[in-house]
C-alpha cells in the first residue's frame, strides 16, 4: 500500500472512531436533557454521568486527531477547506467549546443549571449536523476556486437536497448509536428502569436510521454520479451493513445480549462508513484534491506513519486500562465505587 | 466591519485565541506536576494535609482543563481556517510535531480520566500516585511538541526551496532546529514556575483572609519552594534564550534591547522611551550587561538593528515586553528566596503580612510574564510568519468574514472566562479545606495554629 493510502485509511479509522464515541456522547447529552423535561431524569442521568465523566475529553481528542492528521497528510486541504470553512468551522468550534466547557461547569461545579443542560442537549444535535456538512462539501460543487480565490456557495449548499439528507442521517444515527450503547451500559449496571427506557429509544430510532440512509443514498445519486456508482460497485459492504443492522434489531427486540447488539451496530456503521469512504476515493475534495496529488512529501508521510505506530503502542494499552476501569468494571458501572 | 483588513483581523483573532489558550495551557502543563508532588509527599509522609492539597488542586484542575481543551481545539482548527496558506506550505514540514502532540493529549486525557475518578479505588495509595505521572509527562510533551513548531517558525530548517515550494523535507531536522533547545527549556520552566506561583498566591490569599491553618502553611511552604527552584531555572533558560537570539535571530534581540548600532561592550537598557532621534531617554542603563547576556562576555560584539533592512525590523515596542518579563522573573526569584530565608531563621516570621502580599502578587504577575514573553517572541518575529520564507501577510486567509469571526470568538472567550472563574470560586467557597479535611480524615486534629 502506498503511504498516502495508509494515511487516508488511518484517518478514516479515526474518524470512524470519533463517529462512534462522539455519537454516544452527543446522543447522551440529548437524552439527558429530554429525560429532564419529561421528568425522567432520576432514571437516567446517574447512568449517563457515570460513563461520560471520565471519558469526554478522550472523545474530543479523536476529533483533534482527525483534523490535525488530515492537514498533516494532505496539506492542500488547508488551502481549500480552510478558506471555505472559516464560517461553518468557527461555528462548529464554538458549539464544541460550549459543549465541552459547560459539561465541566455543570458536572464538577456545584450548581445544576437548566440552561447548561439545555445547551448540552441542543449542541449534542447541532454539532453532528454541522460537522456532517464537511462530508457534504467533499462531494464537490459547493467549494469552488475562481481566479485563485476559494469560496463556499452557501445558497447552493442550503438549498440542496443531498446536504439536508446528510444532516438528517447524522442526527438520527447519533440518537440510534447512543441509545444502543446506553442500553448495553444500563444492562451492565443492572439498572432495570433505565434499561426499559433507553431500549425503547433504541428501537424507536432504528427505523428512521434506515430511512435516512436510503434517502442519503438516493440524493447522492442526483448529486455525484461517480461516487454513487463507485458505491454500487461496493454493494456487498452495504449489504453487510444492513445485515448487522438486522442482527442488532433482533437482539434489541428480544431483549438479550445487548453487548452484542451494540457491537453489531458498530459493524453496521463500520461497513457503511468504509463503503462510503472507499467509493469517495481518490478524491478528498472533488475535483480539487486527490489523495495522490494532495499528499505531503514522502519523508513526512513516512515520519507520520512511524509516529502513528509508536503512538498506538502507547495508546492501546492505556485505552484498555481505561475501559477496564470504567466500562467493564461491574462495580464501577453499578455505582458502587 | 466587513471591509477591515483581513490580515489585521487574522492577526487579532490569533493573538486573542492564543493569548487566552496559553493561560489554560500553562496550567495544563504545570498543575499536574504540583498535584503529583503534593500527593507523593502525602503518601510518603502519610500526611493527609498534602493528600488533601492534591485532591483540591485536582478538582479545580478539571475545570481549567476543560477550558484548555476547548480553546486548544479552537486554535488547532483556526490554524487551518485563519492561516490556510501557511498550513498548506508549512504543513509539509511541521505536521510531525503537531501530530505527535495529539498523541500526547490522548495519553494525558486518558490518564487524567483515570486519575480523577480513582482516588479511593486502589488498595495502595501509591498506585494512584503512579497514575499522575503520565499526566505530568503528557502535559510536558504537548508543550515540547508545540514549542518545536513555534521554534521552526523562528528558525526554519529541514527543507530546501524548489520553485517556491518546500522540497527535500526532513521532519526531524525541522523539529530540532536551532531555536528548539532554549525555547523548550524556557517554556517548560516558565510553565512550572507560573503554576507554583499561582498556587502559592492562593494559599497566601487564604492566609491573609483567615487565621493561618496548618493546611495552608504547608501548602505555602511547598509551593513557594517549588517557585524558587523553577524561578532560578527560568532565569537560566531566559538567559540561554537571549544567547540563542544573539546568534540566530539577532534582529529580535536588537529590537527588544533598542540596540541600534553594532558595538562591543554593549549596555543593557531597561524601560525608558525613545526620542525623535531614536535615542533612549530616562532609561536604566547597565554597562556592558547586554554583551554578557548575548555572549557571556562583557566585551563581546552585539549586532545592532542597523544591519537589517527597514522592512524586516520587528516593532520597537517589544522592548517593554522584554523588560516587564525580566522584571517579573527577578521579582519571582527575589520573593521566593526571601520567604525561604525567613523560614530558615527561627525568630523571623515568614508569614508576615507584607511578604504574604508579595507572594499573592507573584501569581498574577507570573501569568503576565507568560503573556509578555509570548508577545515578545511572536511580535519579534514580524513581519515573518516563517522567518525568511513567508510573511504574515501572505499566510492569512482571504475570507472577508474574518472580522465577524473575531467578534464571535471574543464573545465566546468572555463567556468561558467568566463562567470558569465563577465555577472555581463557588467550588472552593462552598467547601472550605478545613471542613473537607475533617470529613475525609476524621482522625486528624483540626488545623489550628501550632
Ligand atoms: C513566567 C514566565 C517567564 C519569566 C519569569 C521569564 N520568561 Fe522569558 N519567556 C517566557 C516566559 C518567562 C515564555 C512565555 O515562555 C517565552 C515566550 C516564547 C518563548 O519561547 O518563551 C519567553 C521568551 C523569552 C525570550 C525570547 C525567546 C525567543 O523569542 O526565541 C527571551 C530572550 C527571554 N524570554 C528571556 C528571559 C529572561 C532573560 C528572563 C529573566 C528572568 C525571563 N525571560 C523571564
Ligand atoms: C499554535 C499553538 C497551539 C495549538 C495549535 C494547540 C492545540 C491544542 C489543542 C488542539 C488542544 C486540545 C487537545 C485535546 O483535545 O485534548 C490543546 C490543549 C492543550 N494545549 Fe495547546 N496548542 C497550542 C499552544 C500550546 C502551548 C504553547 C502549550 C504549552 C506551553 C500548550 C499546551 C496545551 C496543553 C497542556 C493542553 C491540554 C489542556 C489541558 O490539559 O489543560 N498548547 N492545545
Ligand atoms: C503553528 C504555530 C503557530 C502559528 C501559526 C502562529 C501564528 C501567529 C501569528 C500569525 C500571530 C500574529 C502575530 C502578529 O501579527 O502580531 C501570532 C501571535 C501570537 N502567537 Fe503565535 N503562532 C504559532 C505558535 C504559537 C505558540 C506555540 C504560541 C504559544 C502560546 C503562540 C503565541 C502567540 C501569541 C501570544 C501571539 C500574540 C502576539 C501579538 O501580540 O502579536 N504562537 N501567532
Amino acid at each position: 500500500m502506498s503511504y498516502e493510502m495508509i494515511g487516508i485509511t488511518v484517518l478514516w479509522i479515526f474518524l470512524y472512531g470519533y463517529l462512534i464515541v462522539a455519537s454516544v456522547d452527543f446522543g447522551a447529552g440529548f437524552y439527558a436533557y429530554y429525560a429532564k423535561i419529561t421528568k425522567k431524569d432520576h432514571v437516567m442521568n446517574q447512568l449517563i454521568s457515570r460513563y461520560l465523566s471520565p471519558v469526554w475529553e478522550v472523545t474530543n481528542v479523536f476529533f483533534v486527531f482527525f483534523f490535525v492528521g488530515v492537514v498533516g497528510f494532505f496539506p492542500d486541504t488547508a488551502h481549500y477547506y480552510g478558506t471555505a470553512l472559516l464560517v461553518p468551522g468557527s461555528i462548529a468550534i464554538i458549539l464544541l467549546a460550549i459543549r465541552g466547557s459547560f459539561y465541566a461547569f455543570e458536572n464538577y461545579g456545584s450548581k445544576k443549571s437548566n440552561v447548561y443542560m439545555f445547551l448540552y442537549g441542543a449542541t449534542g444535535l447541532l454539532i453532528p449536523a454541522s460537522l456532517s456538512m464537511a462530508l457534504t462539501l467533499s462531494e464537490g460543487g459547493f467549494i469552488v476556486e475562481e481566479n485563485g480565490v476559494v469560496s463556499l456557495k452557501y445558497f447552493k449548499l442550503f438549498t440542496n437536497p443531498y446536504s439536508w439528507s446528510v444532516v438528517f442521517l447524522a442526527i438520527v444515527s447519533v440518537l440510534f448509536i447512543s441509545a444502543t450503547f446506553l442500553t448495553f451500559y444500563a444492562a451492565r449496571a443492572n439498572d432495570r428502569p433505565a434499561l426499559t427506557l433507553v431500549r425503547k429509544y433504541a428501537l424507536f430510532w432504528s427505523v428512521p436510521t434506515i430511512i435516512a440512509s436510503l434517502t442519503a443514498f438516493i440524493a447522492l445519486s442526483q448529486h455525484n454520479q461517480r461516487h454513487y456508482e463507485a458505491m454500487l460497485d461496493l454493494w456487498w459492504m452495504f449489504g453487510l451493513s444492513v445485515g448487522f443492522f438486522l442482527i442488532a434489531m433482533a437482539l434489541l427486540y428480544q431483549g438479550k445480549h445487548y453487548g452484542l447488539a451494540f457491537i453489531s451496530v458498530m459493524f453496521q456503521f463500520f461497513f457503511a462508513f468504509f463503503g462510503y469512504g472507499a467509493g469517495h476515493l481518490p478524491y478528498i475534495l472533488d475535483p480539487y484534491i486527490t489523495i495522490t496529488e494532495g499528499a505531503t512529501h514522502q519523508s513526512m508521510g513516512f515520519a507520520l506513519i512511524v509516529a502513528f505506530i509508536a503512538g498506538l503502542c502507547l495508546l492501546i494499552p492505556s485505552l484498555i486500562l481505561l475501559m477496564r476501569l470504567f466500562l467493564f468494571d461491574a462495580d464501577y458501572v453499578k455505582g458502587k465505587r | 466591519m466587513m471591509n477591515v483588513d483581513p490580515v489585521l483581523m487574522s492577526r487579532l483573532i490569533t493573538t486573542m485565541t492564543l493569548g487566552f489558550h496559553i493561560i489554560f495551557a500553562t496550567l495544563g502543563v504545570g498543575i499536574p506536576l504540583m498535584i503529583s508532588i503534593a500527593e507523593f509527599i502525602g503518601v510518603k509522609k502519610k500526611d493527609p494535609h498534602y493528600r488533601m492539597l492534591a485532591r483540591r488542586w485536582a478538582r479545580g484542575f478539571v475545570i481549567t482543563v476543560a477550558v484548555g481543551v476547548v480553546t486548544g481545539t479552537a486554535i488547532g482548527l483556526q490554524l487551518s481556517l485563519v492561516w490556510p496558506e501557511f498550513m498548506q506550505v508549512a504543513g509539509n514540514v511541521i505536521s510531525l510535531p503537531l501530530f505527535m502532540e495529539v498523541f500526547a493529549f490522548f495519553f494525558e486525557a486518558i490518564f487524567l480520566g483515570m486519575y480523577l475518578y480513582t482516588w479511593d479505588r486502589f488498595k495502595k495509595p501509591f498506585t494512584h500516585w503512579l497514575l499522575s505521572l503520565p499526566v505530568v509527562i503528557g502535559g510536558g510533551l504537548s508543550a515540547i511538541f508545540i514549542t518545536t513548531v513555534n521554534a521552526f517558525m523562528n528558525t526554519p530548517e529541514g527543507f530546501t526551496m524548489a520553485n517556491g515550494a518546500f522540497a527535500a523535507v526532513n521532519p526531524i531536522t525541522a523539529m530540532f532546529n536551532p531555536a528548539t533547545p532554549s525555547k523548550v527549556f524556557h517554556v517548560l520552566t516558565s510553565a512550572y514556575v507560573t503554576c507554583a506561583a499561582i498556587l502559592a498566591a492562593i494559599s497566601a490569599f487564604m492566609m491573609l483572609r483567615k487565621k493561618a491553618s496548618d493546611y495552608h502553611k504547608k501548602a505555602l511552604k511547598l509551593t513557594v519552594t517549588v517557585t524558587f527552584i523553577f524561578a532560578s531555572l527560568t532565569a537560566i533558560a531566559g538567559d540561554l534564550s537571549a544567547k540563542f537570539l544573539a546568534e540566530h535571530q539577532s534582529e529580535k534581540l536588537a529590537a527588544a534591547e533598542w540596540h541600534f548600532e553594532t558595538e562591543k561592550g554593549a549596555d543593557l537598557i531597561m524601560f525608558g522611551w525613545l526620542d525623535e532621534q531614536n535615542e533612549p531617554r530616562y532609561e536604566f542603563r547597565f554597562p556592558k550587561l547586554l554583551s554578557f547576556l548575548a555572549h557571556s562576555d562583557f566585551n563581546s560584539e552585539v549586532t545592532g538593528l542597523e544591519e537589517f533592512p527597514e522592512e524586516v525590523r520587528p516593532p520597537l515596542w517589544i522592548h517593554y515586553m522584554f523588560d516587564l518579563m525580566t522584571a517579573i522573573g527577578i521579582f519571582l526569584l527575589a520573593v521566593s528566596m526571601l520567604y525561604l530565608i525567613l523560614s530558615k531563621v527561627k525568630k523571623w516570621n515568614e508569614h508576615n503580612k507584607g511578604l504574604l502580599i508579595l507572594i499573592f502578587l507573584s501569581g498574577p504577575l507570573a501569568f503576565l510574564a507568560i503573556e509578555f514573553g509570548w508577545i515578545l517572541a511572536e511580535e519579534g518575529r514580524q513581519p515573518w510568519i516563517i522567518r525568511g520564507y513567508m510573511t504574515v501577510e501572505e499566510a492569512a486567509t482571504s475570507s472577508p468574514y474574518i472580522g465577524l469571526m473575531f467578534w464571535l470568538f471574543l464573545g465566546l472567550y468572555i463567556v468561558l472566562g467568566t463562567l470558569c472563574t465563577v465555577t472555581l470560586r463557588k467550588m472552593f467557597r462552598s467547601n472550605p479545606a478545613e471542613e473537607e479535611l475533617e470529613k475525609l480524615y476524621p482522625t486528624i486534629e483540626k488545623g489550628d495554629d501550632s
